[in-house]
């Protein structure tokens, strides 16, 4: 990586923490909502389906803003989260919960789509045979919808990576902490000369997102033949 | 070992109102589709919730819907089999019998997992998914998986239904065997009278929702009233004993004293098993038949005759084989001059007695 200049290869470190650990949080919620959209029927669940939905189709800034005010300092949140000694404004943590969030919707689509698939009749046999809510989920569930699950976290790293408007509002751009790949781009943009680093941040960009598409793909379809017993 | 049933349920269609007590054995839930079996089977199981009733195994109960007492499906120790199997594909064979294995109670397990997976002839399917396995195969490691629970009760819900007819006479055998060499009672649903003749300890008939016979598969099946699949399932059920092989490819049984001759049967001297005899395949006549070439002739007396909408009425005969079944036209009893109490002969063809009416070992009386 020597032809990155130490401010890139920092944004780049960043970008990977930030997306490997808003993607990992996520996925036991992602998982959880996936299922409950899917599988029960309550009063409100379609409410809870828009608010899922709506950081894909909110302008990012006001997502970022909302978390700001959310998660702030001066936020409820992040009064309550204070008291802790957590602060996520201006960290890269903050970077991560605005990269999950926006990831979030992604990642229960693609969970969802799965164990839409999965024939309740299984969990029924699975029940009958004694195995209480969670074991059936643990036993016949999950390593059915495994290829989703796999798809749907790779999936929301790849967006986690690509993650900026949100991102930018609530935590801004401090290089070292809050800089990722895209807000480094942003910035190298912005000063005179910087065509240089920003266009090779790109490159990288354009690989990460690749590569986690076909290892998505891959992944998905290793796991799918294994499910299937064929 | 004995189940108690009430169910109360309102279907789309019908309204579900019975109850019934089931013996130790084989208790078959008959009637055609849309009567509800399947209903009753769901809501023992767990999986459906009924209006109001009451379930009990030995007096332990399932649920009881005045007390508001409900026991999840897994809390039940059933053993359910499914029409359509209902194996788990990302598991392999030995792993689908085990799975209901490693939930039971350990003190509960009763079952060898080598005797059951040499008993339903397994052993060389350990290893492979169920994607790859034939329809017969996954319906006996489905019987396998349902048995290895240890369950109080076993639940079989049409598990022939989907299977050719080779793959069923490929299957009845081993739900005979489990009738008859494990202790577990068994609730099963079809609508199929050869298998009510060949698996049933005794018949819960099931029409839009109610109960319409119940008792010893003999009498219920003998009761051209309970028809669900149309005449052509009337049969009388006998039982039988074999009594030789004769060199000419024909075998002789014994029915309570009377001889029948079947075409030559698998099962040895001195077995005991059910034939049923299906009611059109029997022949009614008032006088000693001369110079006919059928060889099952039962001496009898008329014991009822209905009419049915069409041109065919049903007769009961009494014979000392048992209750025998003949569909004939209304012309012919009035012909004849049948009545109540008149003697009679019934005469069945010997290819008439089909090999799938033919049922295996019968429990000691």
């Amino acid at each position: 990586m020597g032809w990155l200049g130490p401010e890139e290869l920092e944004a780049l470190k960043l970008s990977l923490r930030v997306s490997f650990w808003a993607t990992l949080v996520t996925l036991p919620f992602g998982i959880f909502t996936a299922y409950a959209l899917a599988r029960w029927r309550f009063p409100g669940r379609q409410v809870l389906n828009g608010l899922v939905h709506l950081p894909l189709i909110l302008p990012p800034v006001v997502t970022g803003y909302l978390l700001l005010l959310t998660f702030g300092i001066q936020g409820p949140l992040g009064k309550l989260l204070g008291e802790f000694g957590i602060v996520v404004a201006f960290r890269w943590t903050g970077a991560a919960l605005a990269a999950g969030i926006m990831a979030f919707p992604l990642m229960v689509r693609a969970i969802r789509l799965s164990i839409e698939a999965v024939d309740p009749r299984l969990e029924q046999a699975g029940a009958t045979l004694g195995a209480s809510r969670p074991f059936v989920f643990a036993t016949v569930t999950l390593p059915m919808i495994l290829p989703g699950v796999i798809a749907g976290a790779i999936l929301a790293f790849a967006k986690a990576m690509g993650e900026f408007g949100a991102t930018i509002t609530f935590v801004s751009n401090i290089p070292g902490q809050t800089q990722t790949l895209p807000s480094a781009v942003y910035a190298f943009l912005q000063v005179p000369g910087g065509e240089a680093a920003a266009t090779r941040l790109v490159v990288i960009s354009i690989i990460i997102a690749m590569g986690a598409l076909l290892l998505s793909e891959y992944v998905g379809r290793r796991a799918a033949a294994r499910v299937s017993g064929s | 070992m004995s189940l108690s049933v009430r169910l109360q349920h309102d279907l789309p269609d019908i309204k579900l109102d019975l109850s019934f007590d089931a013996p130790p054995g084989v208790t078959v839930l008959f009637g055609r589709s849309g009567s509800g079996k399947t209903t009753v089977v769901n809501a023992v199981a767990g999986l459906l919730r009924p209006k109001a009733g009451r379930v009990a195994i030995d007096g332990w109960q399932l649920f009881d819907t005045d007390q508001n007492h409900w026991l999840p499906p897994h809390r039940r120790r059933l053993g359910y089999i499914f029409q359509e199997g209902r194996l788990f594909p990302h598991l392999t064979v030995r792993q689908n019998l085990l799975y209901g294995r490693w939930f039971a109670p350990r003190g509960a397990r009763r079952e060898d997992p080598d005797k059951v997976i040499e008993m339903l002839g397994v052993g060389h399917l350990l290893d492979r998914r169920p994607t790859g396995l034939s329809g017969g195969e996954k319906q006996r490691v489905a019987i396998g998986r349902a048995l290895l629970a240890s369950p109080r009760l076993i639940l079989a819900d049409e598990p022939l239904a989907a299977l050719d007819d080779a793959r069923k006479a490929e299957i009845l055998p081993y739900f005979e065997r489990l009738r008859d060499e494990v202790s577990v009672p068994i609730l099963y649903v079809t609508h199929s009278a050869a298998e009510v003749a060949r698996l049933a300890t005794s018949v819960v008939a099931l029409q839009d929702g109610k109960v319409v016979r119940h008792g010893p598969a003999s009498d219920v099946m003998a009761d051209p009233s309970v028809a669900p699949a149309g005449v052509r399932a009337i049969g009388a059920v006998l039982q039988v004993r074999v009594t030789e092989h004769h060199a000419d490819g024909l075998t002789e049984l014994d029915a309570g004293g009377a001889r029948l001759f079947l075409p030559r049967i698998q099962h040895r001297v001195g077995e005991g098993l059910r034939i049923r005899i299906p009611a059109q395949e029997v022949i009614l006549s008032t006088k000693q038949p001369e110079g006919l070439s059928a060889l099952n002739v039962l001496e009898g007396v008329v014991d009822t005759i209905r009419a049915g909408e069409g041109p065919g009425a049903i007769v009961s005969v009494k014979t000392p084989a048992g209750s025998i079944l003949a569909r004939v036209t209304r012309r012919s009893v009035a012909a004849l001059g049948l009545a109540q109490g008149r003697p009679c002969f019934a005469v069945i063809k010997t290819v008439a007695l089909a090999p799938q009416d033919v049922g295996g070992r019968l429990n000691a009386p």
